[in-house]
């Protein structure tokens, strides 16, 4: 069977078209090389929606942590104290669990019936817990730069006579996304590399179709020899690395486009801000 | 463990749920809370030697040395730490069955022969006729050195950082009264560079306390495994049959989380105060004034 073949065959297996059953018995580097990087769909699936929601959720979260008001702050804190304090890990076995105890036919409210099926699975469930716990880690950070716009700013909205809604979304939120942005870019980064656990905590992967360590560790446990497919794994997790680096680096110079020699390049620093 | 256990079958209410929790799995479950704080207790200082070997390893004046340390730290950025905790753990147990096999095998047959991996009964690890202990604390091992090796180099990334941001001049001080190279290190660089680590590090804590439960991932029966398996619903053919439990088990984990972290969060606050007093670096600064 020859490359070209293979990638048609086994290039979208992870959403389900193409071949059906798993190779059993030639892993050649292509093969190898074709099936983990089908299951990196499902890394970016989860990824980039989770960053989507959670990025708005987290813009309101951080401001009532801000906020004055007990009532907003308090649920805040515990939302960002729950989410960080516990491990991803647990997270998603816990919301398995919970979701499997919906009722199978659905639940009812206001007379309508709400199906709960679908939470059980791992594009829907998953796809929650990253959302919420992304949500989370990203309100610190956003809560932190809010807590650091310069005062100076703020007087200076104050003077063109700026207040509420305006001053906001004119002053403070775009200078918080500036602070926010470099520890923004390592959460991103950490939540992609978050998304391989999907498959191995509870959510059971339909047909065989999981992400791309799924696939890696397939691999490694059939073949007995991991110095191929975690190197595979590892090396297109790099590349996809890079990638999101430069798209935030591009975001990190539109934020600061108006202040020379400030959009400097983004240092990556590992995971330490979790 | 109580007297009056010995019918499960004709306990009710709070007499049957003493019961149920003193089982003997149960204490089994208990003592792997034990497991997971044994995993810390151990890597936490394997961790903090394994990056410090790679800091210093980057700054070396030998190439090669240089090379080991810039590559180790590095290896953590852009890869998913789970890709390295399924990895390690396998790659070290052949590594070591490989160069036992070179010992005590005919060194004629080949280790690789076709999907399989195969060394003679002689150099297996750990011995198949050994006590189930060694196999259960053979597999700990392999997973405290992957946790070792992971969390080495994001130590080694906090602790180069914090090398760097020790003052120039304090170097050069030091140089000028007549140091050699390793006084330096050793009597001015690595005291003052401990204030510039904590943060870090204390950040690398917390994220180690919540990679404890991927131990279940490396097969070590740890709370998730108990969990899951004394949560799930037990028939009538159980002594004590109960429909499926695991949220509740792994609720009370989450409990245990949290109060780890929030637990460690106060220390190391305290511990950064400590280290912040009389440096000349923004907390300390902050410190002064508030005092005088």
């Amino acid at each position: 069977m020859n490359c070209a073949q293979t990638i048609t065959d086994y290039g979208l297996r992870s959403i389900g078209i193409g071949e059906r059953l798993l190779p059993r018995t030639d892993f050649d580097l292509c093969t190898q090389f074709t099936l983990i990087g089908s299951g990196l769909i499902w890394n970016i699936y989860f990824g980039t929606l989770a960053l989507f929601f959670g990025f708005f959720i987290a813009n309101a979260v951080a401001l009532a942590k801000a906020s004055d008001n007990a009532l907003l702050r308090k649920p805040a804190e515990w939302f960002i104290f729950l989410f960080r304090g516990s491990p991803l890990f647990i997270q998603f076995f816990l919301a398995y669990q919970l979701f499997v105890l919906l009722p199978r036919s659905g639940v009812e409210i206001f007379g309508i019936t709400v199906a709960t099926s679908w939470l059980t699975k791992a594009w829907a469930g998953a796809l929650i817990v990253l959302v919420l716990n992304t949500a989370a880690y990203s309100a610190e950070i956003f809560y932190g730069a809010l807590q650091s716009v310069p005062k100076g700013d703020l007087e200076a909205a104050d003077a063109y006579g700026m207040t509420g809604w305006r001053k906001f979304r004119r002053v403070v939120w775009p200078t918080m996304m500036r602070l926010a942005w470099p520890a923004y870019t390592n959460e991103a980064i950490f939540l992609f590399h978050a998304t391989t656990l999907v498959f191995f905590a509870s959510f059971p992967a339909f047909a065989q179709q999981g992400d791309a360590l799924y696939y890696a560790n397939y691999f490694a446990d059939k073949t007995f020899n991991p110095f191929v497919a975690y190197p595979i794994i590892a090396a297109y997790f790099i590349l996809l690395t890079l990638l999101l680096i430069s798209i935030f680096g591009v975001v990190n110079r539109r934020l600061n486009r108006h202040l020379p020699g400030a959009a400097r390049r983004i240092r990556y620093r590992p995971q330490l801000i979790r | 463990m109580f007297e009056y256990c010995a019918d499960p079958k004709s306990l009710e209410g709070l007499r049957w749920l003493s019961c149920y929790l003193t089982t003997g799995t149960h204490l089994r479950f208990y003592s792997s809370f034990g497991t997971v704080l044994l995993l810390l207790a151990i890597t936490a200082p394997v961790a903090l030697l394994f990056g410090f070997g790679g800091a210093l390893a980057s700054r070396s004046q030998i190439l090669p040395v240089r090379w080991f340390g810039k590559i180790y730290t590095s290896m953590v950025r852009g890869v998913p730490d789970i890709i390295f905790f399924m990895f390690v753990p396998i790659a070290l147990d052949q590594l070591f069955e490989y160069l036992r096999s070179r010992v005590y095998c005919d060194t004629s047959v080949p280790v690789r022969q076709g999907n399989d991996f195969v060394v003679c009964a002689a150099a297996k690890l750990p011995r198949s006729d050994s006590a189930p202990w060694v196999h259960d604390s053979y597999g700990f091992f392999l997973a405290v050195l992957a946790f070792a090796i992971v969390f080495g180099a994001f130590a080694s990334n906090v602790l180069y950082g914090a090398m760097n941001s020790v003052p120039r001049a304090q170097l050069e001080t030091a140089e000028a009264y007549g140091m050699t190279q390793r006084q330096v290190t050793r009597r001015v660089l690595i005291p003052q560079m401990w204030s510039y680590a904590v943060p870090g590090l204390s950040n690398l804590w917390m994220i180690l306390i919540k990679a404890t439960p991927l131990l279940f991932l490396l097969g070590v029966e740890d709370i998730v495994y108990w969990a899951r398996e004394l949560g799930s619903s037990k028939t009538s053919t159980f002594s004590y049959p109960h429909p499926d439990w695991r949220l509740y088990y792994f609720l009370g984990i989450l409990v245990f989380y949290l109060l780890m972290t929030a637990v460690s969060e106060r220390v190391l606050r305290r511990v950064r105060r400590r280290l912040s007093l009389g440096q000349a670096t923004m907390a300390g600064e902050a410190m002064r004034k508030a005092a005088s």
